[in-house]
């Protein structure tokens, strides 16, 4: 059993940092620059912003936040279908928490909810297929939002309906997958990155060896790394470290909880149900094969087929959450934060998540 | 099983059944309640009095019920303003349909807190509504109190150096609460903090001098308590993060969701400013008590008399981070 509370002791925390900032100023000296690290996932985002850790480094080491939020890259079109679908009068929606303040091209899935719509927050897509059980003579529609971290579990909660025989049962599937969001970026070369903190979560079903791709095409290191701050830390030093030694490689930090060939059962899970699908991010467009829908044979729980809705196009804000998502600006590059966008009244996805880069500088960064 | 009945609410026989088998029951039937309105002689010129609505989903929860949380949340709140708490009025709004099994425990409840906490509940109001009206049971409590002349919080004295104290681990009852929901699937063991902490904090209040100012980090949190307390009274506070007292399970929940413990509720703790001169014999006084036994010095104020007050956390790598009040509604994360 890894002992957790190791890795927040404060001392070896400070320590960490020191060791990381003497490394980051090597760095400097050889390049004449600071060296851009992403951090892929909105949890890293949030625990670097939280910890303090992005601001004690930002003189020495920029840090980036990617596309890994899952709330921040959802369509604004699946906000507005959702909506749509709870006017419905036999219909529950079923959604994570996230999603409630999201806005979509009118208003939220919460301001649908307070007007009487059957919006029920749930902590797992099982839970919805028990709400589908206990009301057989309503249509109960799952928000299927997340990347390989929760997209077992989707495939799991099809799998339970089957078993039940449940008619009335389906999800809204727009799930995100992370190796072709990372190539677009990093083909693009919008972005010039030294390096990826890779997520800890989501290698855990994907496993170490699916981001070879990373080194071995885009000549770019990453480390995949735990939430705690001296975890993070020893993600940032080793990329620093393979950087000097000029060292490309992919290396995993991460090992009492990620392997090598990743969760070979949510794999297969993955492989029986699901396919892979051309799929729309928030700010970002369609990325071919980017997402994973429902086989054919499960038609009957995709509920993109089962309801016919037409959905028009979003409303255009100010909101610069896509250029935030591909690590273009930072949150007080956009004209909206902390102005017209708060956590309170979020204008974009960035805002609204605990793992959006917005919210976590506007909880964690603003004003020191 | 035997429920409430919109009938139980029209004023007729059986609402004075309701009220004399439930209500006089538990609570008793004093000479203060005769009239229509409770007659009472205050010992005093100065009385503290307040008012709180309790509408918390479950009714029933891990280490305590509404009708418990009535009580301690208002005697609490009388308390932390330096007053001794005497009387409690209740009002009940109760969902037509509810048991009245579960309403006899409840009132059972409010009862034996009422007398661990030395209140007497003198005045009350029963309504039944249709079913969907309300939520199962509502309760309003008023409470009156007497401040004591050597109580009197003194917060014009806070000054830079004073020490901030917590009485023990936060976010215990916002927990208990998401536990209690069955929504998580995970938790079994976190209890409610749910107490009466009036006579902790007469304690307290007698034998020490230097308290500037207490507050009960009830909804919003620590962190909603403080920041109030920094708007309030112009100064800046800073918390060291690795000193805030959480027990390991509330932390690992709060990992899970997303949630930060510094913003969950606490129903049976107090934040105290005092004069760090004090601050050990303070300390002393709460591990002492069976309720502040995991009390802990969480920061001081590091300026006073600024324009605007606020609110610094400390963290582990040591930088400085301002905390706001809870903006918007907990939400759980998804991953």
């Amino acid at each position: 059993m890894v002992n957790m509370e190791l890795f927040s002791e404060p001392t070896l925390t400070r320590e960490s940092v020191e060791a990381v900032i003497d490394l980051a100023k090597k760095f400097k000296k050889e390049k004449g620059r600071i060296p851009v690290f992403m951090e892929v996932c909105g949890s890293h985002t949030m625990a670097l912003a939280k910890t303090g850790i992005k601001t004690r480094l930002k003189d020495y080491v920029h840090l980036i936040a990617g596309p890994g939020c899952p709330v921040c890259v959802t369509d604004q079109k699946s906000i507005d279908a959702m909506i749509q679908l709870s006017e419905e009068s036999n219909t529950i929606l079923c959604t994570f928490g996230d999603m409630m303040r999201v806005p979509g091209s009118k208003f939220t899935l919460m301001k649908a909810k307070t007007d009487g719509k059957d919006i029920r927050v749930v902590y797992s897509p099982l839970d919805s297929v028990k709400i589908a059980e206990e009301n057989p003579d309503k249509e109960v529609i799952f928000l299927g939002i997340g990347f390989e971290t929760t997209i077992p579990i989707l495939a799991l909660a099809v799998r339970e309906a089957t078993r039940k025989e449940l008619k009335n049962y389906s999800i809204w599937m727009t799930t995100k997958l992370v190796e072709p969001v990372l190539r677009v970026l990093l083909s693009s070369g919008d972005v010039k990155l030294d390096g990826f903190l890779l997520p800890g979560q989501v290698s855990i079903v994907i496993g170490k060896q699916s981001y070879r791709y990373l080194a071995e095409e885009f000549d770019i290191s990453g480390v995949i790394t735990g939430f705690e701050p001296v975890q993070l830390l020893s993600g940032i030093y080793k990329l620093l470290h393979l950087l000097l030694e000029k060292r490309v490689k992919i290396l995993n930090d991460y090992t009492y909880v990620v392997s090598d060939e990743g969760n070979v059962v949510a794999q297969n899970l993955i492989e029986e149900y699901l396919e892979t699908h051309d799929e729309a991010w928030r700010g970002i467009g369609t990325i071919p094969k980017s997402g994973l829908v429902l086989k054919e044979q499960y038609a009957l729980y995709d509920a993109k087929k089962k309801f016919k809705i037409s959905i028009g196009e979003p409303r255009v804000t100010k909101c610069r959450c896509g250029e935030i998502v591909r690590g273009l600006i930072t949150p007080e590059e956009c004209v909206l934060f902390n102005k017209g966008c708060t956590p309170t009244h979020p204008i974009g996805p960035c805002m609204v998540s605990t793992e959006g880069t917005c919210a976590a500088h506007y909880h964690f960064m603003r004003e020191v | 099983m035997q429920r409430i009945s919109l009938a139980h609410g029209e004023g007729g026989e059986l609402t004075h059944q309701l009220i004399q088998d439930i209500f006089i029951q538990s609570f008793g039937h004093s000479e203060q309640t005769q009239f229509d309105s409770a007659i009472l002689a205050i010992p005093s010129q100065t009385i503290a009095v307040t008012t709180d609505s309790y509408v918390v989903k479950p009714i029933f929860f891990p280490g305590g019920n509404i009708g418990k949380l009535a009580i301690t949340g208002t005697v609490n709140d009388l308390a932390v303003s330096g007053a001794i708490p005497h009387v409690i009025t209740s009002g009940f709004i109760i969902e037509e349909g509810f048991p009245i099994k579960s309403l006899k425990e409840i009132v059972n409840t409010m009862a034996w807190e009422a007398e661990r906490a030395g209140v007497n509940i003198i005045a009350g109001d029963t309504k039944v509504v249709e079913k969907g009206s309300v939520d199962g049971l509502f309760i309003n409590t008023t409470g009156i109190g007497v401040m004591q002349k050597q109580h009197r919080l003194k917060p014009e004295a806070i000054r830079e150096g004073d020490s901030v104290i917590i009485s023990g681990t936060i976010g215990d009852h916002g927990v208990a609460i998401l536990s209690a929901r069955n929504e998580l699937g995970l938790l079994t063991d976190v209890k409610s903090d749910c107490a009466s902490l009036n006579h902790l904090i007469h304690e307290l209040l007698e034998e020490i001098k230097g308290i500037r100012i207490m507050r009960d980090p009830t909804r919003g949190g620590l962190a909603t308590a403080l920041v109030e307390l920094c708007e309030d009274f112009r100064i800046t506070v800073e918390v060291d993060e690795a000193s805030v007292p959480v027990r390991k399970d509330v932390q690992g929940a709060c990992d899970i969701l997303g949630y930060d413990p510094l913003y969950l509720a606490n129903e049976g703790k107090v934040v105290i400013i005092v004069d760090s001169n004090d601050k050990q014999k303070a300390l002393d006084i709460l591990k002492n008590h069976e309720m502040g036994k995991d009390a802990s010095v969480i920061g001081q104020i590091t300026s006073c008399h600024i324009q605007s007050g606020k609110l610094l956390l400390k963290t582990a790598v040591g930088t400085t981070r301002r905390l706001n009040r809870l903006s918007g509604q907990l939400l759980p994360r998804i991953c």
